[in-house]
């Protein structure tokens, strides 16, 4: 089978994310994905989409290096995932649920957390790097809310802070792991919107997986849809309309 | 009071608890593990009983212990298959069963025993107080200089995997600073209560606090007052020390919901 799209192996940016073949179980027997190939180009703003339970987030956890694939290979900006030198690279934001901490965590307290991969874990934090949370938090827009506690914020907002804790890491890749659950239909919009900006002007690779994609639709280029494997992979606009809504995906 | 030699002593270490306790246990409400300190502290049981019958230093027993204990509860929930609190409750178990056999086959069921049960103020020497300083005074610096790390990592423990951050290396850091707190706060306020003072003026603090840095300062002032103010109590009053400053925490926990919820409705 051929490497997805556009993939040249040994170009000299590669590829931010390429999966080559991957099948995945986790009982063996009862494959969750099975032989996808999958090529994204640095760059590229593209929903990863499907039914829960499709394979989306153990799609999501092969690409991360967090699972390993039973067959076939999976390199993370052209190395393979589970042990990518250039992981600092990857701003991830997880589904809210599992964002933790007891304790009332500042805006600025949860952006600057995703500075460690570039400051280091001990000793204060330097100059240079305070400036770029506070860029990330301006980015997002919550400037005036930087001390605020993360909880008082609305939940559109405290996704901003999250998007501005991955940008402090100044990631090649952003990867964001359901981010409109719990946000209203304005506030998708706007972090749509946030996240096509982010794609232009930073050029940073956006992967966005959910089960919907209604808000991302009009700014992504490139739609996936999985379920078991790669169902569809083109342009939003070339989807069956059948599938638009994606509980129908499997029809 | 203070012109007592024992008292001063009682002080000065208990300054020193009251500062370490809530230090280390922040990190561990914010994992939510509020209960390690616990499963710790009966590890070190087990480890007083083995000083007792091998007829060395019960405290430095305690202390090796406890160490064992916390990289142990770590390694089993990260690595042993173990599910939810399981790992805490097979070494908070084991230790306590182990200690009860030591102790009477060391035939030490008596009131040298109690010392460390319930803590003893009067037991405490110079020699401790040197002990405490010192360790109390190591694992503070590493708490200062690994604040930033320590902290940012629990808000998204997964998002600083994939960043390659070296997650498990944090934790068992935060084990280690968790089993020296209870070898050495131990002598205060005793095994069974040792943990109390590192998690309740934490949650306490939680209730008022507007930041983590914040939460921390607040945790360690209510620690430390709580301590002192329980000694003070417990010296006039003649109640048990140890349990004097958990109940003073405990009662820093009532005001502080209280002022959280009245300044919440504001």
């Amino acid at each position: 089978m051929q490497v997805g799209a556009g993939v040249a192996p040994r170009s000299p940016t590669p590829p931010a994310l390429e999966l080559r073949g991957v099948s995945f179980a986790y009982v063996p027997g009862r494959p969750v994905l099975e032989r996808v190939d999958l090529g994204v180009e640095q760059g590229e703003f593209v929903a990863i989409a499907g039914p829960n339970g499709g394979g989306k987030t153990t799609l999501l956890r092969l690409a991360l290096g967090l699972e390993r694939p039973d067959e076939g290979t999976v390199l993370l900006l052209g190395e393979p995932a589970e042990s990518c030198s250039r992981r600092r690279e990857v701003g991830y934001l997880a589904q809210r649920s599992q964002l933790g901490g007891e304790a009332p965590a500042t805006v600025r307290e949860v952006v600057a957390a995703g500075r460690l991969a570039r400051s280091g874990l001990l000793g204060p934090l330097r100059r240079r790097d305070r400036a770029v949370v506070d860029e990330a938090i301006a980015r997002v827009g919550l400037t005036e809310r930087a001390r605020a506690p993360l909880r008082t914020l609305s939940g559109g907002m405290q996704q901003r802070a999250f998007i501005a804790k991955a940008l402090a890491s100044e990631p090649s890749l952003l990867v964001l792991d359901e981010p409109t659950t719990g946000v209203d239909a304005d506030a998708q919009e706007a972090l749509a919107s946030l996240l096509d900006e982010l794609n232009r002007e930073l050029g940073a690779t956006v992967l966005y997986v959910s089960h919907e994609f209604g808000a991302v639709e009009g700014h992504v280029r490139r739609l996936v849809l999985v379920r078991g494997g790669i169902v569809f992979d083109g342009a939003p606009q070339d989807l069956p309309g059948l599938w638009h809504d994606p509980s129908h995906a499997h029809a | 009071m203070l012109e007592l030699e024992f008292m001063r002593l009682a002080f000065a270490v208990g300054a020193v608890v009251g500062v370490l306790a809530p230090a280390v246990g922040f990190f561990l409400v914010q994992r939510r593990q509020s209960l390690v300190g616990d499963g710790i502290g009966h590890v070190a049981f087990a480890g007083v009983a083995a000083g007792y019958l091998l007829d060395v230093s019960p405290a430095l027993a305690a202390l090796v212990a406890s160490l064992t204990g916390a990289v142990a509860i770590e390694w089993l929930r990260t690595r042993g298959r173990t599910v939810g609190d399981q790992a805490l409750a097979l070494v908070f178990y084991t230790g306590i069963a182990l200690g009860v056999v030591l102790v009477s086959s060391a035939g030490a069921l008596d009131v040298n025993l109690f010392q460390y049960l319930f803590g003893s103020i009067l037991s405490v020497s110079r020699g401790d107080l040197v002990l405490v300083a010192a360790l109390g005074a190591a694992a503070l610096l590493a708490v200062a200089v690994a604040y930033r790390g320590l902290a940012g990592v629990t808000l998204d423990e997964e998002g600083a995997r994939v960043q390659g951050l070296p997650v498990d290396r944090l934790n068992v850091l935060v084990a280690l600073l968790a089993a020296t707190t209870v070898a050495v706060a131990m002598r205060i306020v005793g095994i069974l209560l040792v943990a109390a003072l590192m998690v309740l003026p934490v949650i306490a603090a939680g209730r008022v606090a507007r930041s983590m840095l914040q939460t921390l300062a607040l945790a360690v002032a209510v620690g430390l007052g709580s301590v002192l103010a329980g000694l003070t109590l417990s010296y006039y009053a003649d109640l048990a020390p140890g349990g004097t400053i958990v109940l003073v925490a405990a009662a820093c926990f009532v005001v502080a919901s209280l002022a959280g919820t009245v300044a919440g409705r504001r």
